[in-house]
């Protein structure tokens, strides 16, 4: 009976220890970035972005290391492997950016198995026992309609331009913008093309499109295609009509430009590379042993009117607009998640 | 004592891997346990798998370039058909491979460039699996994931499995009469005829036998990755080339060798997590193995000359 006690006793007190003693010292461990592909801006922005963090995280010692790993293909089986032989490296956290969201759970499987925290963000995986950082782009579709219907409550004919066929991230784009204008039924799409987030190939479909559209008040996108939408409208000499922009740098200088001359108005919305260092943060705080909820949600990254200048000036040439995430906004995003 | 010109060819893949696996140890010891290999190693088997399908239609002197969306496919089939109504599934498997005897006949009737068929086939194969599994997911039958991730005494899944694909393979291509057969298909096929064997036959059995193994492939990706996506597999088309290659095979006249074959496979993957382990930057990885290609054939060549100066002597 009095064994029973001081058992009850001595958990009380881990209990109410627990919180302070359970903030392990993460000087050493170490966690690595397992990134499937880099070939694109947006990519590079990202592991610059996760160079610069974590060079100072390791020199101020909060973590042992942190080293990106890119495989030479963007193939699912290729970056199982990479996350293989990161358990064998003896990593403590791995970060992920999955090349699909479901071939690499065998391997992420065996990394848990091993007591290897797994921190899945842009390209989610669906392996129960890896957290994931999601971007909400519903949200983000339906914010551009919300957007134009604050700017022209009269609304008008969208035309909506999508990413890649067969990416669930052009899937959940297009549901929220289908939302967006069943909530404001002022808006028609009268025609949509896939611009695959690239600048050329939107400029391509936008002008095959074209002749057959009537008047087109607003474009609606899902990043990298605005500017060659824009180019396409003026290669057609047609009125150019608000196209919402994707944090290109080649998109916000246009803006800027058309901004200059006769007071265009439009907004940009992307997510930012940057949420390579959210989830080194992430990471780092529940190697800490903080309690974390295994779905997280980044907010996306918005330009309007007022701050262009600010953004256009912090983004690199031909880079995309980006934040990098301290521990704080870390802190933030895992406590507003409880 | 005189050393057959098999042995000779089965050498160099042998000491390559040996020679990469002492390095991977000495860089990372953790690597040398029971875990380690099996991590190292449990990728490599639906390879060998692939590769040992590659290495039967190089047998008859064709290539097969939709290797890897076909595997890709099955991977579909598994994840989705197999899994639900394994009837069905096993249905579907039967076609695909009644599908690539097919192919094996249309090759040969037609005196089609295999690599045309093939890839014409590739865009099929794909197009089903998209069909299938138009977005990633699926799930793997009970049975195929308990199957890659038995742990047996001793020796990891992943060594006995390559050793069971090698000597299964052996056995029928090196020691059976059909294996002489269809290694007669690619040395010498107006021979074979002459001696009254039906050619279109023994092709349309060498594609089904490749499509069995290819399926093999698909089965045993999904037991390790829990689940399909329609672009899972695409490296396996050059990386069952390569293997086979690399294992000694030979893309004509029916030189090959199915012991070889493994060993390439499993030489490959290894290379991959050799360089991961030497920090190379992701630039330079895939002219790294490439270069490891180079070095080993170049090794091959040298090697095939000193057997013919033999041989002239």
């Amino acid at each position: 009976m009095i064994i029973r006690k001081m058992l009850f006793a001595s958990v009380a007190i881990a209990c109410v220890a627990g919180p302070v003693s359970a903030l392990a010292d993460t000087s050493g461990k170490k966690i690595a970035l397992s990134n499937n592909y880099a070939g694109n801006s947006w990519r590079q922005a990202m592991l610059t972005s996760w160079d610069k963090i974590t060079k100072d995280a390791v020199a101020k010692k909060v973590v042992a290391a942190a080293d990106p790993f890119t495989t030479a293909e963007n193939q699912a089986t290729e970056q199982a492997a990479q996350i293989q032989n990161m358990i064998l490296q003896g990593y403590d956290a791995i970060v992920v950016n999955a090349a699909s969201p479901t071939a690499l759970n065998g391997a992420i499987k065996e990394a848990c198995n091993a007591g290897i925290t797994v921190v899945s963000f842009d390209g989610i995986v669906t392996e129960p026992c890896a957290w994931r950082i999601a971007v909400d782009f519903k949200a983000m579709g339906e914010s551009q309609v919300e957007y134009l219907a604050k700017k022209m409550p009269k609304g008008g004919n969208l035309l909506e331009i999508r990413g890649l066929a067969g990416v669930s991230v052009d899937d959940q784009i297009h549901a929220g913008i289908q939302a967006g204008v069943q909530k404001n039924p002022q808006f028609k799409i009268v025609g949509s093309v896939n611009g695959d987030w690239a600048q050329d190939v939107a400029q391509r479909a936008v002008a095959g499109i074209l002749p057959s559209l009537p008047e087109i008040a607003a474009v609606v996108t899902q990043g990298g295609d605005g500017y060659g939408a824009a180019q396409a409208f003026a290669a057609a000499k047609r009125p150019t009509p608000t196209i919402v922009m994707g944090n290109r740098e080649d998109e916000l200088v246009w803006w800027k430009q058309q901004k200059d001359k006769d007071g265009y108005e439009t907004m940009s919305v992307s997510i930012a590379p940057g949420v390579s260092t959210l989830a080194f943060w992430v990471a780092q705080q529940i190697l800490d042993g903080k309690q974390v909820k295994k779905d997280l949600v980044v907010p996306f990254l918005r330009i309007d009117q007022g701050n262009l200048e600010t953004n256009l000036a912090s983004t690199q040439k031909g880079g995309v607009a980006n934040v990098e995430y301290a521990l704080e906004d870390a802190q933030k995003v895992i406590s507003s998640a409880k | 004592m005189k050393i057959s010109s098999g042995t000779v060819r089965l050498i160099i893949p042998a000491a390559s891997l040996t020679l990469l696996l002492a390095a991977v140890f000495y860089m990372q010891p953790r690597a040398m346990s029971y875990t380690g290999l099996n991590l190292l190693f449990n990728l490599a088997v639906p390879i060998a798998l692939a590769t040992v399908a590659q290495m039967l239609i190089m047998a008859v002197n064709d290539l097969d370039l939709s290797m890897g969306t076909f595997v890709s496919f099955c991977a579909c089939v598994t994840a989705t058909f197999l899994q639900a109504s394994p009837a069905i599934g096993v249905l579907i498997f039967l076609g695909a491979i009644a599908a690539y005897a097919a192919i094996g006949v249309v090759i040969h009737l037609r005196e089609l460039p295999s690599i045309v068929v093939t890839l014409g086939m590739s865009f099929v194969w794909g197009g089903l699996a998209v069909l299938m599994l138009p977005s990633p997911g699926g799930e793997a039958p009970g049975w195929a994931r308990w199957l890659m991730t038995s742990r047996p005494p001793f020796v990891p899944m992943a060594i006995v499995a390559s050793i069971v694909i090698a000597l299964v393979t052996h056995f029928l291509i090196m020691r059976s009469s059909v294996g002489v057969l269809i290694r007669g298909v690619g040395g010498n096929v107006r021979s074979v005829e002459r001696a009254g064997w039906s050619v279109i036959r023994l092709r349309a059995g060498t594609y089904a036998l490749a499509g069995f193994f290819a399926v093999l492939s698909g089965i045993a990706l999904v037991g390790l990755t829990t689940s399909a996506d329609a672009n899972i597999a695409l490296r396996y088309t050059l990386l069952s080339i390569a293997g086979v290659i690399l294992g000694g095979g030979e893309f004509v006249g029916g030189k090959v060798s199915p012991i070889g074959a493994v060993i390439g496979a499993l030489t490959l993957t290894l290379a991959g997590s050799f360089l991961s382990f030497m920090r190379i930057s992701p630039d330079w990885q895939i002219g790294a193995q490439g270069a490891i290609l180079i070095v080993v054939l170049a090794l091959r060549l040298f090697l095939n000359r000193l057997e013919k100066r033999e041989k002239s002597r």
